[in-house]
């Protein structure tokens, strides 16, 4: 196999992997024995979601920063390292809302604290504090959000949104997403490593495309097979178009103390950053 | 006695391939039959037929004397008694389990019941201990061993006591001690207690599973009788592509050519 052909197969097989092992990484942490982890997801919910709610709205730069702080502390309580919130959030937020806040730097009135020498552009210290603005409230915001959905299985999380009022339906929708999109990942990877194994000589771009598509459409094929012998399966137990969920969620003391302590930050937050 | 099944003039063809051509068939209470038939044979579309999951296009079946019929299964609580009372095993368990973990597995037939919460909770749990599988109730499905999912796939049917099992391929993709497992149980289901219909080509299990057998080939049945019979008749069993003939040596070093099919002692 050349490198082109090989690339493209690679680099696809590789990708599958990867977020195979990825969503597994991810419930291995929901296991984990550790301060999120130990809350009753509900409350979980209840708790973290005003704390994203004040990083994004509060005026001060510094309570953003406070939060943040608070976010990287529930992190090493749960057992979170600080390398995996790195490679998760950190870097994919910084890049995105880093290039969007870019032009701020430039374009903000204010005091000129440094020209870029090429260009003769000069950023301003305004600038400069409305991009740090900007990240800083996405990372605390993407952290607090990341953290509540590593430390709480995918599962027991779609059903604690309940408590927002999140319709049954689409509970159930997304819970059966999330069984197959797996069960997909792994029928593309075995589809492409049975390619991998039958391969020889060159491949072009064009029979590349053509073998991507092909695959895609085989995957759709199988997809929708698979979505009709589940309905059938749904059928014979008794589905008959209404759907339910059950939850095993029990709340004690240890989560009205969270949720009371979690409540006392989001009020310090909201009160020292209404300015 | 009334039978739970009677199949009469059964047919029925996906597009343009019949799959049952005119069958006949009557399963009474507390009976354990065997569909046996290679691949293809239509056993898969008869189970899915006594599901009320499938309906013929010509002929009719009956569950315990009364039409199983598309019309009647429209009836919420014609379809609610029926779905109790009859459970399917898929032959594929990441068909059947669909749901996010083994917990809420199990718990989805009596939720569309409309069993009450907490009774659902103590019953899976109940279970889930009988099938030695509470370890893996957090579980996703994607996480379980092709054995795992076979007994998390029964264990979601049996939660509803239902008087009758229909198993597709129970044993297909298993390993040894699974196999073993579920040959147990299917054995354990004897003595009348429900009545339990198998499709398989696995002709191994025919004896611990069964009283009763039914030969397909083509959408047909083409012989019936005890396991007895049935397995002594090589004859029958090489024409419905249930046994083989090719070139094997035996312990003697002996070199010839005749059916039969693999196992201990051969």
């Amino acid at each position: 196999m050349t490198g082109k052909s090989r690339g493209a197969i690679e680099l696809s097989l590789a990708s599958f992997v990867d977020a195979l092992q990825h969503a597994f990484d991810s419930e291995e942490l929901a296991t984990k024995k550790g301060l999120l982890q130990s809350i009753d997801p509900r409350v979980k919910i209840l708790a973290i979601m005003p704390l994203i709610v004040i990083a994004a709205l509060t005026r001060r730069l510094q309570v953003v920063f406070l939060l943040f702080a608070v976010a990287i502390a529930i992190a090493w309580l749960s057992k979170v390292s600080l390398g995996t919130l790195a490679k998760r959030v950190w870097l994919a937020v910084l890049m995105f809302t880093g290039f969007i806040s870019l032009p701020a730097l430039f374009l903000t009135p204010g005091r000129a604290i440094y020209s870029l020498p090429a260009l003769g552009w000069g950023i301003t210290l305004q600038g400069l504090r409305a991009a740090v603005n900007l990240v800083m409230r996405a990372e605390t915001a993407a952290t607090f959000s990341v953290l509540l959905a590593l430390c709480t299985p995918w599962s027991s999380l779609l059903k604690a949104l309940r408590v927002l009022r999140m319709p049954v339906v689409l509970v159930v929708v997304l819970g059966m997403t999330y069984r197959y999109i797996f069960l997909l990942l792994r029928t593309a990877h075995h589809m492409f490593e049975s390619r991998k194994s039958r391969l020889v000589g060159q491949l072009e771009r064009p029979e590349l495309r053509r073998m991507a598509t092909a695959s895609a459409g085989v995957l759709m094929s199988k997809s929708i097979q698979l979505s009709g012998d589940v309905y059938l399966a749904m059928r014979s137990r008794g589905f008959a178009g209404e759907v339910y969920v059950l939850d095993e969620f029990r709340t004690g003391w240890f989560d009205w103390i969270m949720l009371t302590l979690f409540a006392a930050i989001a009020v310090i937050a909201l009160w020292f950053g209404r300015w | 006695m009334i039978p739970v099944f009677e199949a009469r003039d059964v047919t029925y063809s996906y597009n343009d391939v019949t799959a049952l051509d005119g069958l006949n068939l009557t399963i009474m209470r507390g009976q354990r039959i065997v569909l046996l038939g290679a691949n293809g044979s239509g056993k898969s579309t008869l189970l899915g037929i006594l599901d009320g999951l499938h309906f013929p296009q010509k002929g009719g079946v009956e569950f315990c004397g009364a039409p199983l019929t598309e019309d009647r299964l429209q009836t919420k609580e014609v379809e609610f008694d029926f779905r109790r009372r009859v459970a399917l095993v898929f032959q594929n368990p990441d068909v059947q389990l669909f749901n996010p973990t083994v917990f809420d597995e199990v718990a989805f037939g009596p939720l569309q019941m409309r069993w009450p919460k907490e009774q659902i909770r103590w019953r899976v749990a109940e279970i889930l201990d009988e099938m030695e599988i509470a370890h893996l109730k957090d579980r996703s499905p994607h996480h379980l061993s092709t054995g795992e999912k076979k007994r998390v796939a029964l264990a979601s049917v049996l939660i509803l006591d239902p008087e009758v099992l229909l198993l597709d391929e129970p044993t297909a993709a298993l390993d040894p001690k699974s196999e073993s497992q579920m040959i147990d149980f299917l054995a354990s289901c004897s003595g009348g207690r429900k009545t339990v219909v198998t499709a398989t080509h696995d002709l191994d299990l025919v004896e611990d599973i069964a009283d009763s057998c039914r030969v397909f080939e083509r959408g047909r049945i083409v012989a019936a009788g005890t396991p007895a019979e049935i397995l002594n008749d090589h004859a029958l069993l090489l024409q419905t592509s249930l046994i083989h003939a090719h070139r094997h040596a035996h312990a003697s070093g002996e070199l010839h050519s005749h059916p039969h099919r693999h196992g201990h002692g051969h």
